[in-house]
């Protein structure tokens, strides 16, 4: 272990986490010092091929209130089979099956390259996994006959033993029954009334009427069986299902000039919600919801059914001009954590071209940890390949989904969790180890996560609670442990555990080496999360306040300056990006709302808080590739400087891939050059990109927005607008050569941003 | 021709204990061949005002010259009094028995349709009334003087014709509403629900597919005939196919809607549960034309019974299917009918829930009104939907118990619908009687959506209407549906004197949708005599239809005051019509004598029969439903119906004579015209018996029933008469064929031996003898009125 950048790149490959600090700073006081706090992202399911899981059930330490799990860091007494629990220091005997352990035989879970292990337990019967898909019939003919042949293709990617259920809505809200012989069959809900879940269980003919004494009693075979009607195993229900699928028409109700279709999305959702309620709580479910447009009625209702009243603008919500936003974001979120608290996932596929109401609508997927699809069309390879991805599978041929995820976090004494930012609800678990300085969804140190895969990420924040006088905790290090429970595709209940140590460091002495523990990627985007989260509840400019003055803080922290003088200033190797990102960050469309609508930032902020930090760096600072003939293909600064006539550039900025060709290939283009046998290397510079393109097309969820532009061309914006404008109409003339391409922006570049950000740190009024 | 009858002089003051004899008090069945015999087979021209027609039970063909056909309106007298004291003095009713849709034979025209172009009818300014032979063409032509309201109206250009010498337009006979009783107008956009021309009407057929719908094979025997039954939908004459639309529906505690669009290979059904909002789940493929849809409804129907084979719901609701029935014609804009079949008190969680509340305490006291009122609430509300819809119910229940008829009919006799009751319903034994029923109900002629306006002459006017119609205000008669059976009874008020000159004159009026979809305007005008001489109005008065009136304000009655003070009224209202003419009109007599009015002669029989009929008679014995239901039905009954209802036929086969073509003469309804040795056929248009004298000869049972004798028939006989090869097999059978061809509703045919105990349900319609439930004889009563009246005059 040389360098932190290894230590670092180790620890993620092996425990999914990268901590903002490797050293912790050994007082409540030194830590707040600090600026960034104590925080991690951690992904629980990191794809790890190299950690077969083992078949028995974890040794949790005895004592009730901390029944941590044994770890490598666990201080073990061969002989007298006894092992000290490093969290709560409980001595516990080991269970008679661990009879046989000494020295030389240890149990993996001790061993140090198991620092995360994952265990099988038979707890209760398996269930089935269940998708149930609840489709808007109010698209246009072409939309609808491009998602039936989606949906009809998922049929045959579903595990064949998982039961699939099938509502649609338009004006009304149908839920059909699959077994049916002869003639299809389906219960028909209004689309405008709220109907309570015991309601909508009682009309689908799902409560038997309980005999005396049997309430509260679990769901009894035969009622299960009755559910079933609507949710049953794909290989019975295949052809059905596809026939049915095949038959639906678009919303049979007429839709009069000037008027949108009536889109009953909220009855629609809580019929499905209250479906998977009253026959499956508590076992892996996902709604998969396609919508072509927006509520527009009953509850739920975002836009009314006057075309003339367009959908609500962040102008409008901003003048408290939204009519339906808060009731309908209400009424969502009421149905996102019912569906949360019984561990059913939502997911949203949203393609239209206006908006759909997603920014109402988003929390039915973050609570749940369902995806959010946007695109502009079913009759999209975006949307086609995005679909096709949600059922993709891992090395094992296992589908790359889990369910009903619960993730708790055990800390040693000095330190105690304040709140974790990500695609989970809080299971309002209070334990000794809740801090009562809340960040993200905060007070709990269980959290519900109801579906995640290999890539799910949790940003979670620490506090360190030594008092200054304290001394520096025994053992000398501080100690964390994850473990997640949760129902693996295959229906296996698992038991993910990864137990984490870091050491101490006084941060009077030693501030140095905890400057060089600082991981700067991980801060940014571990400070970008909050500032994510902010920005749900606050107005746009205060984030971006608080932001920099977190920013300024840092620097004063830790730069090298002499008061007063901005050109003095210097930071670290450790921390020479973060300003970079920082300022990326605000120039983002997760802080900025400007030309994004309302659905899109909901969107942008929804794959933003749960990605891993690699493709979360992408998103808060695009990368950018060059391509021309004076050497390999390099990465190269995300400046209007690279923008140069010779090169073609390829953009990646999660959500976008866009390919520019530079003013002089693009002409080369157009003369047909890459035609002629002569000019075959030509040939091959364009075809780099798009190798590469392909590359990240093939691999990301959901599928980029493919974009393939040229100088001038309309959507060279996409371009243009990320990349920092350190050249622009204002200082054109100032930089004299023609080097790059100006930029007609009133923004700030980061040069512009870095003097700023000095002066500020090294004056001594702020 | 007044005067009393003879035979009866002194005798009735008399001690009682001396017999009269039966044959010397008036005999219905003898009216009835008198007038037959007087005016049978010609024809009647309505050019005279006033002019009494034939009686109901004569066969006669109608010539309209002028005035409306008897067929569509009757009047309880032609001749009305001058003055509300003459009105007032005589006590005889004012009324007009109007069956707007009445059946025409074949040999009479069709009514004409007239098109007055785009602004419509032409109608008088102030009144309203529409054109008729009334008008009063004044000023070369230009103008016309309303005959109704006096007011000069001016005749627009397009409509101008020049007078004759008569001071008649030139085109008198070339327009039907200047020559006719009746005729029709197209009605222009003005006319329609929202300016809109009217779709064509649906039917949609509601099947209770509970436990005992199902159980009982009801649900199959319905899908099957609905298959050859659909194929007959009626039809605008001419038209090739009916443009009638049919959608299904099936329920229980939930309803099943069928998506039976034409382009599916296979039904779609949408189950709603939510029963306390009704909505329809569908629109495109809910109603459709059966031609285009018919492998679809096939397929359908087919799969029904099975879908349901092993339900064991047997919870019912009831308000939301008509609910459902009237949300799905808002939805297609436009009206029509639902054939419901219900089984069962709907007694599932939901709107119009009902509880069983039959008491059969209350009977004979004050409060048995409540026995017959409806429970209010939602099907009040529901009624009111369905009018302002057009959508007009049709109930068929199937009960085994209890199911408060009362409530449950509430719509439908709202609704100008029926009422069919079979109860304990079993495929074997009812299956065809209940078939037939359906079968004319489904072919019925009839109209949409209509609002009916009887305008008068100035000096009287419409005060009262009795049927199953709904009123929202107190001129205009709503009626989701009529039909050719359907009659609405008008009683009429002075406003001022009449004169005897101008005479009096009602037109009505009946703004519909035809079954093919067009708006009309039915006109049907009626010209009556005014008279201030008693003498002429008792002369011109009509019994049929005086009964029919005292049935429907009778029954209409009970549902606010106590039977036994109805009854009373009954009676009273009797003597005292009766005692007006004999103190005014008839030549001085012994006080002991009772004179009769002639056209009122048999009047006492038919009251005696009406205060026995079920509703009027306060008995434990009949059930509650069965009481409700006659009175429901006879509401909205014409003048045929009710005579037939309150004077069975009895007609004797055991001396038929087979080659003959002619039903032998019917005999008096008592059971002094039995005989032991003798056949007779009974029907009174509900019900069909035929009695079989103990002693009946065994060679006509044998010819009937292929049995050796009476005591061979077992009880599986007692519903058909086998189909045998011999002339009397055929005879009686092709009389009872005939019965049940031209009667509105179907008959169930009871055979009932003497002696037996099913008899009893026989004898309650011999109806000149003592009731069996209460309720004196025909000779008792025509004592006790006669004894009223000596009480009067003096």
């Amino acid at each position: 272990m040389s360098t932190y950048q290894e230590f670092i790149q180790q620890n993620e490959d092996r425990d999914g986490v990268r901590f903002s600090w490797n050293l912790w700073p050994s007082s409540r006081l030194e830590a707040t010092r600090l600026v960034v706090p104590v925080s991690c992202l951690f992904t629980p399911l990191k794809e790890r091929p190299s950690l077969p899981p083992v078949q028995y059930e974890p040794v949790l330490c005895s004592r009730a209130n901390c029944k941590a799990v044994l770890n490598p860091l666990c201080q073990v007494d061969f002989r007298a089979k006894i092992w000290a629990c490093n969290f709560c220091f409980q001595r516990n005997p080991f269970p008679p099956s661990y009879a046989g352990i000494s020295e030389v035989n240890q149990p993996a879970e001790l061993m140090p390259q198991f620092s995360t292990i994952e265990y099988i337990v038979q707890r209760g019967p398996s269930a089935p996994l269940i998708f149930l898909y609840v489709i808007d019939t109010c698209l246009e003919e072409e939309d609808l006959q491009a998602l039936k042949e989606s949906l009809q293709m998922s049929l045959s990617l579903l595990p064949p033993n998982a039961l699939v259920g099938l509502i649609t809505f338009g004006r009304m809200v149908q839920v059909h029954e699959l077994t049916c012989e002869g003639i299809a069959k389906s219960y028909v809900f209004r689309g405008t009334k709220d109907l309570s879940a015991k309601q909508i269980q009682e009309m689908l003919g799902l409560t038997k009427p309980a005999a005396p004494g049997q309430q509260g009693r679990p769901v009894a075979p035969q009622e299960a069986a009755a559910s079933c009607r609507f949710l049953q195993p794909v290989h019975r229900v295949d052809m059905n299902l596809t026939d049915l699928l095949g038959e639906l028409q678009r919303d049979p109700w007429p839709v009069s000039q000037g008027k949108r279709p009536l889109r009953s999305t909220g009855v629609a959702l809580s019929v499905a919600v209250g479906l998977l309620e009253g026959a499956f709580p508590n076992t892996g479910a996902r709604v998969m919801l396609f919508i072509g447009g927006p509520p527009t009625q009953g509850p739920g209702m975002v836009v009314g059914d006057e075309l003339k009243i367009p959908i609500r603008s962040w102008h409008d919500i901003q003048k408290d001009n939204a009519r339906h936003l808060k009731k309908a974001t209400k009424y969502y979120e009421a149905l996102a954590n019912r569906s949360a608290v019984n561990g059913h996932s939502i997911d949203i596929y949203a393609c239209a071209l206006d908006q759909t109401g997603l920014l109402e609508m988003k929390c039915l997927s973050n609570l749940t940890g369902g995806h959010i699809v946007m695109g502009d069309s079913f009759n999209t390879s975006l949307f086609k390949q995005t679909f096709q991805r949600v059922f993709s599978k891992d090395y094992n041929g296992d589908f790359r989904m889990a369910f009903g995820g619960v993730m708790e976090v055990k800390t040693s004494r000095e330190v105690k969790v304040c709140g974790a930012i990500g695609p989970c609800v809080s299971l309002h678990s209070k334990g000794s180890s809740v801090s009562e300085n809340e960040m993200g969804i905060g007070g709990t140190n269980q959290w519900k996560l109801c579906s995640l895969d290999h890539s799910t990420t949790l940003g979670v924040y620490f506090e360190v609670v030594n008092q200054h006088n304290a001394p520096v905790p025994q053992g000398g290090r501080g100690a964390i442990q994850f473990v997640t429970m949760y129902q693996h595709s295959n229906t296996q209940k698992r038991i993910r555990v990864t137990t984490i140590a870091r050491n101490w460091a006084d941060a009077q002495s030693q501030i140095q080496h905890i400057e060089s523990s600082f991981d700067q990627e991980a801060a940014a985007v571990l400070m970008a999360r909050l500032g994510v989260f902010r920005a749900e509840s606050e107005e746009g400019p205060d984030v971006l306040r608080w932001l920099d003055r977190q920013l300024i803080r840092l620097c004063q922290k830790f730069g090298q300056f002499n008061k007063e003088d901005p050109t003095s200033f210097r930071l670290s190797e450790s921390l020479s990006l973060y300003p970079q990102f920082m300022f990326h960050l605000r120039r983002s469309p997760f802080l900025q709302v400007f030309n994004n609508s309302p659905d899109e930032s909901s969107y942008y902020r929804h794959h933003f808080v749960r990605q891993d930090l690699t493709q979360s760096l992408i998103m808060i600072q695009p990368i950018l590739y060059s391509y021309s003939f004076h050497g390999p293909p390099e990465p190269v600064l995300l400046d209007s400087s690279s923008i140069l006539p010779d090169r073609i550039l390829l953009m990646d900025t999660f959500f976008q891939l866009v390919i520019y060709h530079g003013e002089t290939i693009a002409q080369w283009r157009k003369a047909g050059y890459q035609e002629m046998p002569e000019y075959e290397n030509f040939k091959q510079l364009l075809q780099a990109p798009l190798d590469d393109a392909q590359e990240i097309l093939q691999t990301r969820f959901p599928m980029p927005r493919y974009i393939d532009t040229e100088h001038g061309g309309s959507q060279a914006r996409f371009l243009l607008s990320k990349v920092n404008p350190s050249q622009t109409h204002n200082n054109l003339y100032a930089w004299g050569q023609e080097t790059g391409a100006p930029i007609l922006t009133d923004d700030v570049s980061l040069q512009v941003f870095m003097d700023h950000l000095k002066k500020l740190a090294v004056s001594s009024s702020s | 021709m007044p005067g009393g009858f003879p035979g009866a002089p002194g005798a009735l003051a008399g001690p009682p204990q001396k017999k009269l004899d039966p044959d010397s008090i008036p005999s219905i069945t003898q009216v009835i061949e008198d007038d037959r015999a007087r005016l049978g087979g010609q024809v009647f021209s309505t050019n005279i005002r006033g002019q009494v027609p034939p009686l109901v039970t004569t066969d006669f063909t109608v010539h309209d010259q002028g005035n409306a056909s008897p067929r569509f309106i009757r009047c309880t007298t032609y001749s009305l009094p001058c003055t509300a004291e003459l009105a007032k003095q005589c006590q005889v009713p004012l009324a007009s028995i109007i069956k707007p849709f009445a059946k025409l034979p074949n040999n009479e025209t069709p009514l004409y349709v007239v098109n007055h172009g785009e602004t419509g009818p032409i109608r008088c300014n102030r009144c309203k009334a529409y054109m008729c032979p009334y008008m009063q063409f004044i000023d070369g032509g230009r103008r016309y003087q309303c005959s109704f309201c006096n007011c000069i109206n001016e005749v627009p250009v397009f409509y101008f014709q020049h007078l004759d010498h008569m001071g008649r337009r030139v085109d008198f006979y070339e327009r039907p509403e200047l020559s006719l009783g009746s005729y029709e107008f197209d009605a222009t956009l003005d006319y329609c629900k929202n300016n809109k021309p009217p779709n064509p009407p649906a039917y949609i057929f509601m099947i209770d597919v509970s436990y005992s719908n199902i159980k009982s094979g009801l649900v199959k025997l319905i899908c099957d005939e609905l298959k050859t039954l659909l194929e007959k939908l009626p039809r605008e004459d001419g038209a090739e196919a009916s443009a009638i639309k049919v959608g299904f529906v099936t329920y229980n505690k939930v309803l099943h809607f069928y998506n039976v669009k034409s382009a599916l290979a296979q039904p779609q059904m949408m189950v709603v549960s939510d029963t306390a909002e009704m909505f329809v789940p569908l629109l495109d493929g809910f109603l459709v034309n059966y031609q285009d849809s018919r492998a679809v409804i096939y397929n359908l129907l087919d799969q029904i019974p099975d879908m349901f084979a092993d339900t064991s719901e047997s919870e019912t609701v009831f308000a939301p299917v008509i609910q459902a029935g009237v949300e799905a014609f808002k939805a297609a804009e436009c009206s029509g009918k639902l054939f419901i079949f219900h089984s069962s008190m709907p007694t599932a969680e939901a709107p119009g829930k009902l509880k069983n509340r039959d008491d059969k305490k209350l009977v004979s006291t004050d409060k048995e009104k409540t026995l017959f009122q409806p429970q209010k609430g939602v099907y009040e509300q529901l009624s009111k939907d369905c009018v302002a819809q057009g959508c007009c119910v049709d109930l068929f229940l199937f009960p085994s118990q209890y199911l408060d008829l009362a409530t449950m009919a509430d719509v439908p006799s709202h609704t100008g619908g029926s009422i069919h009751k079979y109860n304990n319903f079993q495929v074997e034994t009812d299956g065809e009687h209940f078939l037939r029923d359906l079968r004319k109900d489904l072919q019925k002629s009839l109209g949409f959506d209509a609002v009916m306006r009887v305008r008068t002459s100035t000096g009287f006017r419409a005060t009262d209407f009795f049927g199953a119609v709904y009123m929202n205000n107190t001129t205009d008669v709503e009626m989701a549906a009529v039909d050719c059976d359907k009659a609405v009874t008008v009683e009429f008020k002075h406003d001022d004197a009449l004169s005897e000159e101008t005479g009096a004159l009602i037109q009505c009026a009946l703004l519909y949708t035809t079954i093919g979809g067009q708006r009309r305007l039915r006109i049907h005008n009626l010209s009556l005599n005014c008279t201030s001489q008693l003498s002429e109005l008792y002369k011109c008065c009509e019994t049929d239809s005086l009964i029919n009136f005292f049935a429907k304000s009778a029954y209409r009655a009970i549902l606010n005051q106590p039977v036994k003070n109805v009854s009373n009224i009954l009676v009273n209202q009797t003597a005292h019509m009766l005692a007006c003419y004999r103190k005014n009109c008839a030549s001085p007599s012994a006080a002991s004598q009772l004179i009769l009015p002639d056209s009122m002669k048999v009047f006492p029989v038919y009251m005696n029969s009406l205060m026995k009929t079920a509703p009027l008679v306060g008995s434990t014995e009949l059930s509650t439903d069965d009481r409700a239901h006659q009175r429901l039905s006879v509401m909205g009954m014409g003048v045929e119906d009710t005579q037939l209802q309150l004077y069975p036929r009895l007609i004797p086969l055991h001396d038929v004579d087979v080659s003959s073509e002619a039903v032998p003469a019917p005999v008096r309804c008592s059971e002094e015209r039995l005989t032991d040795s003798g056949l007779f056929l009974l029907e009174n248009g509900q019900s069909i018996f035929l009695w079989l004298g103990q002693a009946s000869p065994p060679d006509l049972i044998q010819s009937l029933f292929n049995e050796p004798s009476l005591a061979h028939l077992q009880q599986g006989h007692m519903f058909t008469l086998p189909e045998l090869d011999n002339p009397l097999s055929k005879k009686v059978r092709s009389i009872i064929g005939e019965l049940l061809e031209k009667r509105p509703n179907s008959m169930k045919l009871q055979i009932v031996r003497q002696r037996d105990k099913p008899e009893m349900l026989f004898r309650q319609f011999l109806v000149e003898d003592k009731g069996l439930h209460g309720g004196t004889s025909y000779m008792d009563f025509l004592c006790y009125v006669h004894r009223e009246i000596r009480q009067l005059l003096t």
